[in-house]
């Protein structure tokens, strides 16, 4: 768990610091505890409700779920596209616990995650035809981490200059950069009849199955090493470099870090920069590791589900990832089970899993430190 | 112009509803990003009972009961569990949409719409009460925010809770009744945007409740204001359909009108906005 990086904090003033509070809990015993018993909470809160959902379809929550775990885990396949939608979560989970960290509230992975996608799609066009894959996986990289970015500094220079809230900014500007990409698609870049743009020129990444055969058909490619190292890279960033330090200050007391001679404003400026990057890279999964071209549409929601994974996992890389793989399985398990119950059930589960870890936070820490937070 | 003027008003009349919703949940504290799904919650129960029932105005009704128990399970979640009102919202959002779905399948064995059902008579938008009430909602908000006790002290649990509380006010008494108004008006909202369609489709809401939020904060979170927002934004989209073909603008450009105002409108560009001092703080 993470080091002790300030006097306990005093009472968080703001809704947001309430997801951050639990990297300062002054007992390392504590801190587990406040960290895993919400998410374990939630999970059985959804299974309550997944329970009366699926006996209201009129089928067997005990079939439902078998058909789940076997249509993911059970199978090379099926684990195969969970470890492929798994590798777009980490990257969107490490972009919303970043931006945490710090006190920000990035809600603009979804259309960052585009950003970078598109971008790396767009470098791929003017590379020379067959440029081999760990170039293009550079160059695919420094695009993506340039659009995503580009697309986080907005809300993150707004912030730091006039103060506007990240929260509607970043929600504002989805619409606005996933109405601008789908227009620069549809007008210039689009191959005809489709939505999407040419394939790039440059080799796409390889796959898992190129290593291990049995998990032939399965889109899960090399960007889920990607995915680890830079999960490992951001530990790293947060715990053992200042700046991360800093962030971390920053987003558990700012007024006391700009005392100690931090700008509050630089930081939130340099996280959500950041935290846009990290979705960016996210959309290297799919243009380098799986399709080879950007195509409308390609976020599909795993922007908006980074920050179930980064609540989930607590805005830790480590819980990060071990929470991507939840969503990654819940997500593709819903595929196994349509043919029971809609798969909307799933995407009902994700949400209330969402809502229990929410309302569990300040419930357990206030139950952990003997007063209760709640009132009436 | 008649027609523009005409389909803008059509166009207008749910963001008109959603805004006053997202304005009195605001001004009580309490973060509006639910708007969306309330929205989506009350085309949904109207569209069901009205099937069910033959009556257009039961369904108003139920569409309206319906979203004020979801705005209800919001206020209550923000007030006495103070979770993150950002996360909740959004995956409140989230449950909606998808439950929206499963229940369609239960109900009509479709995942897309659902079948047609009854509408307020043929005689258009003039003999429609909800469209009467929609355009009732915001000057009503407006005497209700300035002009009553009720209104006063929504303002005041909204900008400086401890101050309310350790003058008497009820605090959480006051959100909660906050949140039931505000599901009140956006399911009149969705009431309005299914019984018009005479059907519940997916998604219908199609981001209105993020337009709606737009235009509470172009608004400045005030009633009338944010009106006038809901009907520029409209007259956008009319317009749009209107230049169809003419090709001035592409589509996409329009769309991003409501987005853009309002983040140039948050930078302060345009003057101060300043939002509800306790707003996320319940």
């Amino acid at each position: 768990m993470s080091k002790v990086i300030a006097p306990t904090p005093v009472e968080p003033q703001d809704g947001l610091d309430k997801a951050v509070t639990i990297a300062s809990t002054s007992s390392l015993h504590r801190g587990w505890l406040e960290a895993v018993l919400p998410p374990v909470f939630a999970l059985l809160v959804a299974m309550v409700i997944g329970d009366l959902l699926i006996l209201a379809f009129g089928q067997n929550p005990g079939e439902v779920y078998r058909l789940m775990i076997q249509g993911s885990w059970a199978n090379a396949w099926g684990f195969g596209q969970v470890m492929f939608k798994a590798t777009t979560l980490i990257f969107t989970g490490l972009a919303v616990a970043i931006g945490l960290r710090a006190g920000v509230f990035n809600i603009g992975a979804e259309s960052q995650l585009a950003a970078g996608a598109f971008a790396a799609a767009a470098a791929g066009l003017i590379v020379p035809q067959g440029t081999p894959w760990p170039v293009m996986l550079l160059i695919g990289l420094v695009a993506a981490f340039m659009g995503g970015g580009l697309v986080g500094s907005v809300p993150g220079a707004l912030k730091a200059r006039f103060g506007a809230h990240e929260v509607i900014v970043t929600i504002m500007l989805n619409f606005v950069v996933l109405a601008a990409l789908n227009w620069i698609v549809a007008s210039k870049l689009r191959v005809p009849e489709t939505l999407h743009t040419p394939s790039i020129k440059g080799e796409t990444l390889p796959r898992v199955a190129d290593v291990i055969p049995a998990f032939h058909g399965s889109a899960a490619n090399l960007t889920l090493l990607v995915a680890l190292l830079t999960a490992a890279a951001c530990w790293f960033f947060l715990f053992r470099t200042r700046s991360g330090y800093e962030l971390r200050a920053v987003g558990l007391q700012p007024a006391a870090a700009e005392a100690g001679g931090i700008s509050a404003g630089r930081t939130w400026f340099t996280a959500l920069l950041l935290s846009g990057a990290l979705a960016g890279l996210g959309g290297l999964n799919f243009v380098l590791g799986y399709k080879g071209y950007y195509e409308e549409g390609l976020a599909g929601g795993a922007g908006f589900l980074g920050i179930a994974v980064a609540l989930v996992g607590r805005n830790h890389p480590l819980g990060v990832v071990a929470a991507a793989f939840l969503f990654a399985t819940l997500s593709q398990g819903g595929l196994a089970i349509h043919a029971l119950v809609p798969k909307d059930v799933v995407e009902v589960l994700q949400g209330v899993v969402i809502i229990a870890v929410a309302v569990a936070v300040p419930l357990v820490s206030g139950l952990l430190r003997g007063g209760s937070k709640v009132r009436a | 112009m008649s027609i523009f003027l005409l389909q803008t008003i059509r166009i207008a009349v749910p963001y008109l509803f959603a805004a006053s919703a997202g304005v009195i949940s605001e001004r009580a504290g309490i973060i509006a990003l639910t708007l969306e799904g309330l929205v989506l919650s009350g085309a949904f129960g109207s569209a069901l009972v009205a099937f069910y029932t033959g009556s257009a105005w039961l369904g108003a009704l139920a569409g309206m009961a319906l979203t004020i128990l979801v705005a209800l399970l919001y206020g209550h979640i923000s007030i006495r569990y103070r979770a993150d009102q950002v996360v909740t919202g959004i995956a409140l959002n989230l449950v909606v949409i998808a439950a929206t779905r499963f229940f369609l399948q239960l109900a009509f064995d479709s995942s897309s719409n659902s079948p047609r059902v009854p509408g307020f008579g043929e005689g258009g938008l003039w003999t429609n009460p909800l469209f009467w009430l929609g355009l009732l909602a915001a000057p009503a908000l407006a005497w209700l925010l300035t002009r009553t006790v009720f209104g006063l002290r929504v303002q005041a649990v909204g900008e400086h809770p401890e101050a309310a509380a350790a003058s008497g006010i009820a605090v959480s008494r006051v959100r909660y009744l906050a949140m039931a108004i505000c599901g009140l008006l956006a399911g009149l909202g969705g009431a309005y945007l299914a019984l018009d369609q005479h059907q519940f489709t997916d998604n219908m809401t199609a981001g209105r409740g993020f337009i709606a939020l737009a235009a509470v904060i172009f608004g400045r979170w005030k009633p009338l204001p944010a009106a006038v927002a809901c009907l520029l934004f409209a007259a956008a989209e009319a317009l749009q359909i209107q230049l169809q073909g003419a090709q001035l603008l592409p589509t996409q450009f329009v769309q991003m009108i409501p987005y853009v105002l309002t983040i140039v409108a948050l930078a302060g560009l345009v003057g101060r906005s300043t939002a509800p001092a306790a707003l996320g703080k319940a």
